[in-house]
């Protein structure tokens, strides 16, 4: 079982975000960068896939020099191998672009699974992973729970509102994680130490074979500008005792506020 | 030449949701703006019969697509036929709104037709004779604001936040029936399971109770189950009464849980860390109930209750049936 795991280094989710001067961009003085959190889900059930099955497990990240540190951490808890995605041309990508440069990275690799987070966070555009089985022309099953592969098929478990859906199907196929869906384990200190003697494949646009093809004029949908949400009105505290609270409460909500 | 709005319609045994009907709204104003046209399509067992519902909400037509490929959900065999109703309707955009389903499918199907996708849309302002997308971003600590630059461009619109027209009984849109055959389904939904607990579905409510830390156990849940219940409410929670395992994940609410904009949240022992605001802090109205005074989320409410959860929330749910019992 060969087994592809795509991670996206992004800001800590408790940063301060703050937009740029040039308004598309984060201003990254001081902000760390972690493993956006869903991708944990899919290095731990890779890992898990790997012990159940055996086989290689390769984590696959596209970004600049933050993603190192992202990389290393799935390194050192256990994958294999891995694939550091980078190019000038690879800046602010949108979600089909980027589906193409990963594309290109995995098409060729003989992959059983692939596997990503269900959602970046940053761009939260919950879409990469449905372009890339597209582009890939896999099956799918996204947003999982659980995820059980035997003999060639897989069945798999979705979050649907109120409901949980099962998919089943074959392999090659890519799916996505959910939180729920494992409890990703901790790196221990003998995997941080292997982590570091592992090799890290850089590969660029032209040796992917993009070059031209993503970024830049290519990009369909543009970030023109980020604004800061606008401000909730100040609002208004309700005193008394609890009786008197209740009542004011349920009449502002009725006549002022008109939402019940 | 590409013109207009087609809309994937969403629907279970011929019941349309109604964020799929807020969609189509926004696309009938929308292209009415533009002067083209607006079409819908619907997918699945029971499509030809949500026709009369959609219908109501004016496209001019409507395609559905039924059959044996389609009599449960694969993401491959709604992606034919979203991508034949492209052919047919040869719209600039194709909407649909955020759902399950739409967030597994909408981006395969615009990858399908090498077009972008623009995700969880609150707003599309006005900009030269079309408009501009605009989508929460880290967490709705920004707003992004994106611009077009295809010949076809997928829009996935937030439920709730973009107003369902007033139904016409009196409009009758065009029907057409497509067959479609997709060339490979090797995925697909073989069962569902429906969630016990949860009466109201969280993502598409118009008011939401969420409990926090501060309802201090699980055995308290009926408590804010008894307010939901008199508002109709669906019943969410914070990341750390869900990690502590007093409820299930899926009535998490915030940035590893759901994104949620209700008319009305009430957030009940709740601080309010930045991971839960982010999921909430675009609802219309935020009231909170905490015995903290310096509690982040008060920053946040328009209504603002310090005080015992355990004392005052019961006290609401009684002021709000009496409410409802005098009118």
């Amino acid at each position: 079982m060969k087994i592809a795991v795509c991670v996206k280094a992004v800001p800590d989710t408790e940063a301060k975000i703050v937009v740029a001067a040039d308004k598309t961009n984060i201003d990254l003085a001081g902000v760390r960068f972690i493993t956006s959190p869903y991708d944990e889900f899919a290095v731990e059930e890779a890992l898990r896939i790997k012990e159940k099955h055996g086989g290689e497990t390769v984590v696959i990240s596209m970004g600049g020099d933050e993603c190192t540190d992202v990389i290393r951490d799935s390194l050192a808890r256990g994958i294999d191998a891995a694939i550091h995605l980078k190019d000038d041309d690879f800046k602010n990508l949108d979600p089909l672009s980027t589906g193409k440069v990963l594309a290109a990275a995995i098409k060729d690799g003989g992959y059983d699974v692939i596997l990503c987070g269900q959602q970046g966070v940053g761009g939260d555009n919950n879409q990469v992973p449905s372009i890339l089985a597209e582009l890939l022309d896999l099956p799918q099953a996204t947003v999982l729970m659980k995820l059980e592969i035997e003999g060639g098929k897989f069945k798999a478990e979705r979050e649907v509102e109120g409901a949980h859906d099962t998919v089943e199907g074959s392999l090659p196929a890519l799916f996505s994680a959910q939180k729920g869906l494992n409890e990703p384990r901790y790196s221990s200190i003998k995997g941080v130490m292997a982590a570091r003697k592992k090799e890290i494949v850089v590969k660029d646009a032209t040796a992917l074979g993009v070059k031209g093809k993503v970024g830049g004029d290519q990009r369909k949908v543009k970030l023109k500008e980020m604004i800061m949400p606008p401000d909730r009105p100040s609002g208004k505290k309700i005193e008394g005792d609890a009786d008197t609270q209740a009542k004011t409460l349920v009449q502002l909500l009725r006549s002022e506020a008109r939402v019940i | 030449m590409s013109q207009g709005i087609l809309v994937f319609i969403e629907q279970r045994d011929g019941q349309i949701r109604k964020a799929s009907s807020e969609a189509l709204s926004e696309a009938v104003r929308q292209a009415a703006k533009m002067n083209e046209p607006v079409s819908a399509v619907i997918i699945g067992a029971g499509a030809k019969s949500a026709t009369a519902e959609v219908s109501k909400f004016k496209p001019a037509k409507i395609y559905t697509v039924e059959g044996d490929d389609f009599v449960s959900y694969s993401t491959e065999g709604y992606a034919a036929a979203i991508a034949d109703a492209v052919a047919k309707a040869d719209p600039k955009f194709v909407f649909a709104a955020v759902t399950s389903l739409s967030k597994d499918l909408m981006p395969r199907a615009a990858a399908r037709l090498d077009a972008p996708c623009v995700s969880d849309v609150s707003e599309l302002r006005a900009s030269g004779a079309g408009f501009e997308a605009v989508k929460p971003m880290y967490s709705s600590k920004t707003l992004g604001i994106f611009e077009f630059n295809s010949p076809l461009s997928f829009v996935t619109l937030r439920p709730n936040v973009f107003p369902a027209n007033e139904p016409d009984t009196g409009h009758q849109a065009a029907v057409e029936e497509l067959t479609v055959k997709p060339e490979k389904i090797r995925a697909k939904v073989t069962a569902t399971h429906t969630a016990e607990g949860q009466k109201v579905e969280l993502s598409e409510a118009a008011i939401i109770v969420s409990g926090g830390r501060g309802i201090k156990g699980p055995e308290n849940w009926p408590m804010l189950q008894n307010l939901c219940d008199v508002l109709g409410a669906a019943l969410g929670a914070s990341r750390a009464v869900v990690d502590a395992g007093w409820i299930d994940h899926g009535h998490q609410v915030g940035q590893t849980g759901k994104t949620v904009s209700p008319q009305l949240y009430i957030a009940v022992g709740i601080s309010g860390a930045i991971q839960h605001l982010a999921g909430m802090s675009s609802s219309k109205v935020i009231v909170a109930i905490n015995k903290d005074p310096e509690a982040p989320i008060f920053k946040y409410a328009n209504y603002g209750v310090v005080g015992d959860v355990m004392e005052v929330v019961p006290k609401i749910t009684e002021e709000v049936r009496k409410l409802h019992e005098n009118n």
